[in-house]
């Protein structure tokens, strides 16, 4: 299990090491941040200064050594454009990002697991029908036009709320019921697909049949094993909560990490891409890693057979 | 005589990873260990045994799909490698397989006069597209399917008439012999006796040899010219059907003919009930593997492993029964 | 002998989105106080809709018409709660797949214990000392120990045994067991068949046995019901019904057989498929198959009378009336040529 563990921790660094050097290529080759920043009509020293000063002037693979150098030694480098440590400049960020995506999570999960299991405990009625629909209706209108429908109603038409920016707690409402609901739409779909799974499984049959009544068959046969599967998504979104917000933050100016993010990669500001990248990467594997524990813990299939005396 | 297939001391061990303390421990997995048989020229040999007890893995090592920790297989007197050349091509096309799940065994998007085909087109693609057709229906009718039926998905036949498809596949190329696991264990009991009666007519018919296998007494006692049974990766016993199944010898094949149930024994059977379960192939008692289940086991039993020993064509693996000690023989009743 | 339960022509039909689909046609069958009956035909004949049916436990999506009554009361209809309280109570049941049947999130002593509460009120120590009883009556060692464990660390036929002291907790009259051993190797069906008789003769409790297995069928019960396209075609007392079967479909299914005594002869073969359950043939559903079948069989289904001299034994065919009983049992093969030692 140990092992498993750290094999699993070695390969989520593997990836990270991955996605963070192909960023780096892409960033460098995709566009000279010392145009992009100083902007094109700035004198020629002003450039070969900004260069020297980044280490833009050495060649590419330098480049790349020195930084995974500097990551190795804890510096993750400073803002091109403000010049402050990219650490600070995301780290500022964060708390932003995760007054959307936290309350959208519990948004996502309050709406979306009761509606999967309801759904499936009325299959083929109505009820079922209805949610379907609304879940198909969640997850494939993209999140940015119904981000932008919801703008439209409650912001340009009903005056309720503000379309964009972060000054008061009422800023925070449009995107994150924009993100909650398409999240519970996918949690809905997943949810009932797990419990029908389950539903048709022989050991239902039998709790029917030595006498429990169905709600009680469902709370204490069916719920706890369409359960397991349900996790891996859940997980999924609590790894997605800092960078799952990028779509959302730029339709509603929400000045959180997502929308750091584009600016960032807009003016090739390698440093604060990467340690966003990174942040996103070990949030994934965090995720993941409790994911896998939480398995082991309710899945007595998984758990580990300690050493038993005889047999 | 010289046999058309030669297994000796055939061995399969996987290792496996058992989930035991922190970090597990690695184990020997003997699914087959030591298995030696020869099949003659149009004979058939019945292989019997409990499940796990690794009837498919000496398949599977039979024909070379998978390669055997020990030991060989010759079949017509050429080795089988697991290494598929040109060599082991040629030989496969005169060793083909059945196996229990006819709908896994096809293809569902073909239909299945081009999957009784398709041997031809592989083994010989000179055949022209007219003989090809002609040769597929006259072996849809030798399986009994109609020929309405050819243009027909997997899916719209019954488990009878699949089996007959993968049948009529398996025959195309007139092999020599023919490999079976359990090939009816799917079928309902009349749809089982087609198939039986089928595998008999056509056995007939062309002369192939068979190694056929099935966790069923009675289909294996049907099918089979001799039969070897089973327990945890060896066999036990072996010999003629009558002899064997009517005078076993040994305890674990006395427990096996006694528990059968059938409607001619109804009511005056002497039911021998061994008590457990098969031990894991992973961890194989020691001495005689049947030990840990055996009504008569002897405290010998524990340190050495019986040999198969041969008399008057019934081999037997039992200290007992070899060394004469064992109770009078009875018959079946 | 008193009944205990009786159905009266059940029948059950599936919704198939745009229509039903019939799968049972009327099925009448009895089982006394303590008897053992056997129920017998090959897959999808109906045999374990019958009895689910009968606990209501088949859904939403099958529609239910018939009576089914236990000690004279009906229960076909009645309200979720009375049913929930005789299911595992009066009447229990176990199936096929003893490992999926059992939940693999639960220990074993949680999904005995439940039982226990819901039938006997018993909970804390005395339902687990209980529990621990139930797993050694039905051959389970160490049953503390065990209660602990978990559906995947037990083998098949433990698993079944673990059924069935579940099924027991509740001291039914009735036991259904829905081919209980056919998942099972041939040395655990016979340890699993000999629990359960054991187990009856203590306690004196009724047995449905369901099985495709002609030689289980014979072996257990005292009396059998052989179903085909969802009907019953033939019901006798075991010795009847194989010394001399009526029916040209138990006489196929019997010929059809191999056996393990006696000489070797080829088997008889039904020719032909089930048909399936929304295509079958106007009258005697298994004239398709039929080798003396002929034009008054597609008239009507022929009525399920009595056959020969006993009162007991009954089939569905119009021309089994008009042949002997000795010929039909000749017909049946030579089963009973014992070999001599
Ligand atoms: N819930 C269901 N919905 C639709 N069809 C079903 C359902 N349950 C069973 N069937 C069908 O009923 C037939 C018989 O199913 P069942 O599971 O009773 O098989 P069985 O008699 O136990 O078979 P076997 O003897 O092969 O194990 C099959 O054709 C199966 O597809
Ligand atoms: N839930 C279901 N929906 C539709 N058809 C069903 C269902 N359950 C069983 N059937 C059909 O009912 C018939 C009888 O099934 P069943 O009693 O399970 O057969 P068996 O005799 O093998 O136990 C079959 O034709 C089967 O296809
Ligand atoms: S060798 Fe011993 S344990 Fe093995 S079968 Fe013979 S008597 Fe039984
Ligand atoms: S009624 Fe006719 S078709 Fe049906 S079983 Fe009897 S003889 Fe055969
Ligand atoms: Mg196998
Ligand atoms: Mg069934």
């Amino acid at each position: 299990m140990v092992q498993y563990l750290l094999m699993k921790i070695f390969r989520a660094l593997v990836t990270v090491t991955l996605i963070v050097s192909a960023a780096f290529v892409v960033l460098r080759l995709s566009g000279d941040p010392a145009i992009i920043i100083l902007g094109p009509e700035a004198p020629p020293e002003a450039f070969e200064a900004f260069r020297r000063n980044w280490g833009l002037d050495q060649p590419i693979w330098v480049q790349y050594f020195k930084y995974f150098v500097a990551v190795a030694q804890g510096d993750l480098g400073n803002s091109m454009r403000d010049g402050r440590s990219a650490l600070v400049v995301v780290g500022e960020r964060i708390p932003l990002t995760l007054a959307i995506t936290l309350p959208a999570l519990f948004i996502k999960l309050a709406i979306g697991l009761p509606a999967g299991v309801v759904a499936a405990l009325y299959r083929n009625t109505w009820v079922d029908r209805l949610i379907m629909m609304l879940s198909v209706a969640g997850f494939t209108v993209p999140s940015f036009v119904l981000g932008l429908v919801l703008a439209m109603i409650f912001a340009v038409w009903l005056g309720w709320l503000p379309s964009g920016g972060s000054d008061t707690w009422a800023h925070a409402v449009l995107p994150t019921v924009t993100m909650g609901l398409v999240g519970a739409a996918v949690i809905a779909r997943f949810t009932r697909s797990a419990m029908l799974e389950v539903l048709g499984q022989p050991y239902i049959r039998t709790a029917s049949a030595k006498g429990l009544l169905w709600r009680n068959v469902v709370r204490s046969h069916a719920l706890p094993n369409a359960a397991i599967p349900t996790l891996t998504i859940i997980g999924f979104l609590v790894g997605s909560l800092v960078a799952g917000a990028v779509v959302v933050e730029s339709v509603f100016s929400w000045p959180g990490v997502g929308r750091l993010l584009v600016n960032a990669v807009a003016n090739r500001d390698l440093a604060v891409v990467q340690v966003i990248l990174l942040l996103v990467g070990l949030t994934m594997v965090g995720a993941n890693l409790a994911v896998d524990i939480l398995y082991g813990i309710v899945d007595p299939r998984l758990r580990i057979k300690r050493l038993q005396a005889g047999s | 005589m010289s046999a058309l297939l030669q297994a000796k001391d055939l061995k399969r061990h996987y290792e496996v990873h058992i989930p035991e303390g922190l970090f597990g421990r690695k184990a020997s997995l003997k699914a087959v260990d030591g298995v030696s048989f020869s099949i003659e020229k149009g004979r058939t040999l019945g292989l019997v045994g409990e499940s796990g007890c690794g009837k498919s893995t000496t398949a599977k090592l039979v024909l070379g799909l998978i390669p055997a920790t020990a030991g060989t297989v010759e079949f017509a007197g050429t080795r089988v490698t697991a290494r598929h050349d040109a060599q082991w091509r040629a030989m496969r096309r005169r060793m083909q397989m059945i196996y229990q799940d006819p709908l896994g065994a096809l293809d569902r998007r073909l239909p299945v006069i081009t999957q009784i085909a398709e041997p031809f087109e592989i083994h010989n693609p000179e055949m022209l597209a007219a003989e090809r057709t002609e040769r597929s229906a006259l072996l849809m009718e030798s399986v009994g399917l109609r020929p309405d039926m050819a243009m027909r998905y997997p899916h719209e036949l019954s488990g009878g008439q699949r089996q007959r498809v993968v049948i009529a596949r398996a025959l195309a190329l007139e092999p020599d012999l023919l490999v079976c696991d359990e090939p009816v264990s799917a079928l309902d009991v009349s749809i089982q006796a087609q198939v039986l009666n089928l595998l008999d007519d056509l056995r007939e018919r062309t002369g192939f040899a068979a190694l056929f296998i099935s966790h069923d007494l009675k289909v294996v006692r049907q099918m089979s010219d001799r039969v070897a049974v089973m327990y945890l990766g060896r066999i036990v016993e072996s010999g003629l059907p009558e002899e064997v199944f009517r005078r076993p010898q040994h305890p674990y094949t006395k427990a096996l003919v006694s528990a059968i149930p059938t409607p001619a024994r109804r009511g005056k059977r002497e039911r021998i009930v061994l008590e457990g379960d098969p031990p894991s192939p992973v961890d194989v008692p020691s001495g005689c593997s049947f030990h840990t289940r055996c009504p008569i086991a002897q405290a010998s039993c524990r340190n050495e492993v019986p040999q198969l020993v041969t008399s008057g064509g019934h081999a037997v693996a039992c200290h007992l029964v070899n060394a004469g000690a064992a109770p009078a023989a009875q018959a079946a009743e | 002998m008193e009944t205990l339960l009786s159905i009266e022509d059940l029948a059950i039909d599936f919704d198939q989105g745009k229509r039903f689909v019939r799968a049972l046609h009327g099925v009448s069958l009895t089982v006394a106080r303590g008897e053992v009956l056997g129920v017998v035909g090959e897959s999808g004949c109906g045999k374990s809709i019958t009895w689910l049916a009968a606990l209501g436990l088949l859904g939403s999506r099958a529609r239910i018409s018939g009576s089914v009554q236990l000690n004279g009361q009906e229960i076909a209809g009645a309200p979720e709660n009375d049913l929930a309280g005789l299911r595992g109570g009066r009447i229990a049941m176990i199936f096929q797949d003893p490992s999926s049947s059992l939940n693999p999130v639960h220990r074993i002593g949680r999904q005995i214990v439940e039982a226990l509460k819901l039938h006997r009120g018993m909970t804390g120590a005395s339902a687990d000392a209980e529990a621990a009883r139930l797993l050694d009556r039905v051959g389970i060692a160490n049953a503390t120990r065990r209660l602990r464990e978990y559906p995947h660390e037990m083998s098949g036929g433990m698993n079944q045994r673990i059924m069935i002291a579940m099924a027991l907790a509740g001291e039914p009259d009735l036991l259904i067991a829905d081919e209980p051993t056919t998942a099972l190797d041939a040395t655990i069906q016979a340890q699993i068949l000999d629990l359960l008789t054991e187990l009856r003769r203590d306690s004196g409790m009724a047995l449905v046995l369901i099985s495709h297995d002609l030689g289980v069928v014979a072996d257990m019960s005292d009396r059998v019901a052989v179903m085909y396209g969802g009907r019953v075609i033939e019901e006798a007392d075991t010795g009847s019904l194989f010394d001399s079967p009526a029916h040209p479909y138990t006489k196929g299914l019997i010929a059809a057989l191999p056996d393990i005594d006696g000489p070797r002869r080829r088997l008889e073969s039904i020719p032909g498929t089930v048909p399936a359950p929304d295509r079958l043939p106007p009258g005697c559903s298994f004239a398709p198959r039929c080798a003396i079948a002929s034009k008054i069989c597609d008239a009507r289904m022929p009525a399920f009378l009595p056959y020969g001299e006993s009162q007991s034994h009954f089939a569905a065919c119009v021309k089994c009336r008009d042949e002997k009983p000795a010929e039909s049992a000749r017909l049946s093969g030579n089963k009973h040529v014992l070999v001599p030692a």
